[in-house]
């Protein structure tokens, strides 16, 4: 079954779905949108470091995204005016990471298959850390649920539940950073925030609750990847963006029924 | 034992001193109101006690595994997050339907299960955290500023309905308010801050003079007092005080 490329292809982004539904609903409740941007443009620069220093990419992905996150949450918490210090971090990340990507040596990368992903070359290999990446986030998600989303609802009825709303934002850092990381091959650094965002924004105009709402952003996640996948089959079109078209037409057909 | 006490405690936001060694105890099932101009520091005293402020001198002291029903002055509300009362309730533990009834029927928002918590007027936000906080079997109640933008007969009705519970649940409460001199009659203390405790006392029940009956009018059903503030000490501090008391 998975001997072709486009059932592969499918299945990677049915994985990423599982992942960037969850994930992404909590990137809208908590306005993390520039959060998510800053740590996916680190990951070019995480992909430059395992390449010079011979690592796999996806580790080395892996790190620096979870360090940019770290640092972003850090400044976060100590109230820095977040606007302009998320985009210098974000914008500076990227532009370092693709000087950097100019420094290895011997062979020739290929900078758009990072920057917009290259899901229709995805290997069996890929399809084992996607879906062990996205089966990681899930369940670091489920089983801080009623916490995370405490926190989320109200910081102070959190702590006077006896929640650490410090510890819960680290959790959601830490499941941004493996997203990154498991993202990167699929739908590339430029696009993983759109994954976040568009499908939870699509899915909030029908959901009452909050587990609806996660669960319906992976469906329309889920959707857009295949729609796009077959778009790009049809039509020739780069699949990464047909992904993330795909998931916007769903948006504004959502937004146009639900809207009072 | 106490179910909280703090001793010593001392906080402020940069230069400016919010709370200077303020020692408060909270004996079970007393009903503790706190009183103080804007900016006394009230607030921030609660955010201490429920464990949101770390202060920066003095200890907090909880009975171990004390239940601590919590409601804050006001929820701010994320229009992206999708939450029904019924779902809220929930959180962050699921409890027994049969409580919830309970709950829900103590403080009268029986039929909002299925609204979102966001379409909710600020009395109906109130109750359900209200009906949330009493669902921790609470031995302490702390509730911030709760009368805000009610009426008077509004905030008589809400103080019955606080006295009632304190005695068919037993728990204790401590009630910020922002009125200085009518407070809640069945208050067993009130303590009055501004920075540092100024005075602390027992409310003047007045509910049979006439005078009474002018200033508040019928239908409060003697929920209401008034409040004597004797301040029988001396500031030597060096900060201005305001203290606009009678």
């Amino acid at each position: 079954m998975f001997d072709d490329f486009l059932v592969r292809a499918g299945f990677a982004g049915v994985g990423l779905a599982f992942a960037t539904g969850p994930l992404g609903s909590f990137v809208v409740w908590r306005r993390m949108a520039y959060f998510g941007d800053a740590t996916a443009h680190a990951a070019i620069l995480g992909v430059a470091l395992a390449l010079i220093f011979s690592v796999p990419v996806t580790l080395g992905t892996l790190a620096v995204a979870l360090a940019m996150a770290l640092v972003v949450s850090g400044l976060a918490t100590r109230g820095h005016a977040m606007d302009a210090t998320l985009g210098v971090l974000s914008h500076s990340a990227l532009a370092l990471g693709l000087v950097a990507i100019s420094f290895v040596p011997g062979v020739r990368v290929d900078l758009s298959a990072f920057l917009f992903g290259d899901i229709l070359a995805v290997g069996r290999q890929d399809l084992l850390v996607i879906w062990g990446g996205a089966a990681v986030v899930v369940a670091l998600l489920v089983w801080r649920w009623a916490p995370l989303l405490t926190a989320t609802m109200s910081e102070d009825l959190a702590v006077a539940s006896g929640i650490d709303p410090r510890r819960e934002r680290l959790v959601l850092t830490l499941a941004l950073a493996i997203v990154v990381a498991v993202a990167l091959k699929v739908i590339g650094t430029l696009l993983i925030a759109a994954m976040l965002i568009i499908p939870a924004a699509a899915a909030r105009g029908f959901s009452r609750t909050p587990e609806a709402m996660a669960v319906s952003a992976v469906g329309i996640g889920a959707a857009s990847a295949l729609a796009g996948l077959g778009a790009s089959y049809l039509v020739d079109t780069p699949a990464g963006p047909s992904i993330v078209t795909a998931a916007a037409v769903i948006f504004a057909i959502t937004a146009a029924v639900t809207r009072r | 034992m106490s179910l909280i006490e703090a001793k010593g405690l001392s906080l402020s936001y940069g230069a400016q001193p919010v709370l200077e060694n303020v020692n408060i105890a909270i004996e079970p099932g007393e009903i503790v109101t706190l009183v103080g101009p804007n900016g006394s520091g009230k607030s921030s005293l609660v955010k201490v006690l429920t464990g949101q402020l770390k202060p920066d001198a003095g200890k907090v002291r909880r009975k171990p595994g004390l239940r601590l029903g919590y409601v804050p002055q006001k929820l701010a509300l994320e229009r992206s997050l999708p939450m029904t009362v019924a779902r809220f309730l929930n959180l962050p533990e699921r409890r027994d339907p049969e409580a919830i009834r309970r709950a829900s029927k103590e403080t009268g928002i029986e039929g909002l299960e299925h609204r979102q918590v966001a379409d909710l007027s600020g009395g109906q936000q109130q109750r359900v955290l209200l009906a949330r906080a009493l669902l921790t079997s609470p031995e302490l109640l702390i509730l911030d500023e709760p009368t805000q933008g009610l009426d008077q007969p509004g905030e008589a009705a809400f103080y019955l309905k606080l006295e009632h519970l304190r005695d068919a649940l037993g728990c204790a409460v401590l009630m910020v308010s922002h009125d200085l001199h009518v407070v809640m009659s069945a208050s067993d203390r009130v303590i009055c801050l501004n920075h540092h405790i100024c005075c602390e006392g027992t409310p003047h029940v007045v509910r049979d003079a006439p005078e009474y009956r002018a200033l508040f009018g019928y239908g409060t059903g003697g929920a209401l007092a008034l409040y004597q503030h004797e301040h029988d000490h001396h500031h030597h501090h060096q900060h201005d005080h305001d203290h606009d008391h009678v």
